[in-house]
């Protein structure tokens, strides 16, 4: 249990990785936005091109991009029954005495919300989870969010918050082993029995833990008060972040795609979106 | 005459004072500790030890009596929000769980912490913290995740996080006593550099004997009071005191306490560490192979 991983980063070499935080973040989000812009088979197929290069780009493992598809299957197989079944267009393919219409609309619709989808997963995963530290995502967000500080929105404090339940996870996760085995040496059983049993079995696990936690949070208030901590007033960092010409250079990119994907939109050629 | 450090007059403290069910913790504690001394402080659980340890930065505010830290009074009421900052930075504390006074993920971040929060500047943040990490012997292990570390290891990483704020004192409330004895031994050894080689005033509070008997004052405090007070020769010299309120002596004392008590003739004040102990013992063993030569001759 000590290896637990922190979120489902990827540690490698890549110029994903290397790149900066809030970067990627605001990458993520344009890429989210050019998933949405594409209509048509073109600008579709675009995408599909885009994230290749970006599954290229961040030298992650294909079985691990394949596995992040697995959650979203099901989400992926019902959007396109739904897109084959409903939807009405000019090309029937299924013979016209048949109850169950399916028309070519119908297919295409399915691949680009598939499509849409997939790369929608595939983006936000490659940008942030996989190529981004928890950490680092924490401290970029605080900082591309810091302008909300001015009306009043404590982003350090939840920075900070956020900081500490990743620090603590793996120190509870070892707990509730813990005390895990130590209510298994009292004769506890958590895999056998009704659900609700085995619900109940839960209850001496979470009130120790719960117990310690909180003893946890007050020792650790202790120590960061001796630390002088008193919020980001007049707070240093020993990270300092640096936008690089690289990280200009990618969302310039980005952006030239989205405008790219816009007007290959109009262009009337080939199956589009209905 | 060193600098005076910790000034304290009739120091009193009660948990939960207006409450119903109010326990005094400290009656009227008076001492002084001067800067650069290693000081440590015993007593049982409850007896008032750590309770002392937490009014010297705040933690806690005394109830009664005069409390001076370096320079500052504490029981003045000017204290406000600036000079609680100075104080914490003077006064640095390490906790008993190493696992709870970690805050960040990664080591050097936990380091530069404390310095972070006191808006330390760039180029010497960087500075701070790599010199921190290396009078630690943690330079190694810089880029790690605290939780991957031993119980040493870790409590040496909180130990770089207060040196970092460069402090005049560190108070190590029963730092060791999570730790196995290895652990034990590196935190200790940590100890005695800090004192010798950065000149830092330690404090180091335990319910282990062995380990006071390697500071040089000794302070016990039993049931808010102050017991005893002096080298740990002298302390632990009074060995009967300190058993009737239930504190025991170290081994090597106890061993030569009770060779006293038969009779063999031990002289010699040097009774609180094993080496002094050992040559005592060799002595009067020469002595005893003398005499008894004597007699056969």
């Amino acid at each position: 249990m000590k290896n637990v991983a922190f979120g489902q980063y990827y540690p490698a070499d890549s110029p994903l990785h290397r790149m900066d935080p809030r970067a990627k973040v605001i990458l993520a989000i344009l890429y989210i936005v050019c998933t949405f812009l594409c209509k048509n088979a073109i600008s579709f197929a675009c995408l599909v091109l885009s994230a290749l290069v970006l599954v290229v780009l961040s030298h992650l493992p294909l079985r691990l991009i394949l596995r992040s598809m697995r959650p979203i299957l099901f989400i992926i197989v019902f959007t396109s029954v739904i897109n084959i079944f409903m939807t009405k267009g000019e090309h029937l393919l299924t013979p016209a005495d048949w109850r169950i219409k399916i028309y070519a609309e119908g297919l295409w619709n399915a691949l680009f919300m598939v499509l849409r989808i997939s790369a929608l997963i595939l983006g936000t995963g490659i940008f942030l989870t996989y190529t981004t530290t928890p950490i680092a995502l924490t401290d970029a967000l605080e900082r591309l969010l810091s302008p909300l500080k001015k009306i009043k929105i404590p982003v350090h404090d939840f920075a900070m918050m956020m900081t500490i339940a990743l620090r603590f996870i793996p120190t509870l996760t070892e707990e509730t082993e813990k005390i895990m085995n130590a209510q298994r040496a009292r004769g506890a059983s958590f895999s056998t029995g009704s659900l609700i049993n085995r619900a109940k079995a839960l209850i001496p696990i979470l009130i120790p833990l719960f117990v310690s936690a909180f003893n946890r949070a007050f020792d650790l208030a202790s120590a960061m008060e001796c630390r002088c901590y008193h919020g980001d007033e007049g707070r240093t960092r020993l990270k300092v972040l640096h936008y690089r010409a690289s990280d200009l250079v990618a969302v310039l990119l980005m952006l030239s795609f989205g405008v790219g994907v816009f007007f290959l939109n109009r262009l009337g050629i080939g199956p589009h979106l209905s | 005459m060193p600098e005076l450090f910790i000034h304290t007059e009739d120091l009193c403290f009660t948990y939960d004072a207006e409450g119903p069910d109010a326990q005094p913790a400290l009656k009227g504690i008076t001492l002084d500790i001067y800067k650069g001394e290693y000081v440590a402080v015993l007593g049982h659980n409850g007896s008032g030890k750590s309770t002392f340890a937490k009014l010297l930065n705040l933690l806690l505010e005394p109830t009664s009596g005069r409390l001076t830290v370096a320079g500052m009074d504490l029981t003045a009421p000017s204290i406000g929000e600036k000079e609680l900052l100075e104080l914490r930075r003077n006064v640095g504390m390490v906790f008993q769980n190493p696992d709870n006074q970690l805050v960040a993920t990664i080591v050097e971040e936990d380091v530069a912490f404390g310095p972070e929060n006191l808006g330390i500047p760039h180029p010497e943040l960087r500075t701070r913290v790599d010199e921190a990490l290396e009078a630690l012997d943690m330079t190694a292990y810089a880029q790690h995740e605290p939780h991957r570390l031993s119980g040493g290891q870790k409590q040496r990483v909180a130990i770089a996080g207060i040196l970092a704020m460069m402090p005049k004192c560190i108070v190590f409330d029963e730092a060791t006593a999570m730790l196995d004895p290895s652990g034990r031994r590196e935190v200790l050894r940590t100890l005695r550099m800090l004192n010798r080689e950065f000149g830092i005033t330690i404090l180091n509070i335990t319910h282990y004997m062995n380990e006071a008997a390697e500071a040089d004052r000794v302070i016990v405090i039993n049931d808010g009071t102050l017991l005893a007070d002096g080298t740990p020769d002298e302390v632990f010299a009074q060995r009967q005191r300190l058993c009737e309120v239930g504190l025991e002596v170290p081994q090597c004392t106890e061993l030569l306490c009770r060779l006293r008590e038969a009779g063999i003739d031990i002289p010699g004040e040097r009774i609180s560490s094993a080496e002094s102990c050992a040559d005592l013992i060799v002595a009067a063993l020469g002595r005893h192979a003398e005499k008894g030569g004597k007699c056969h001759g």
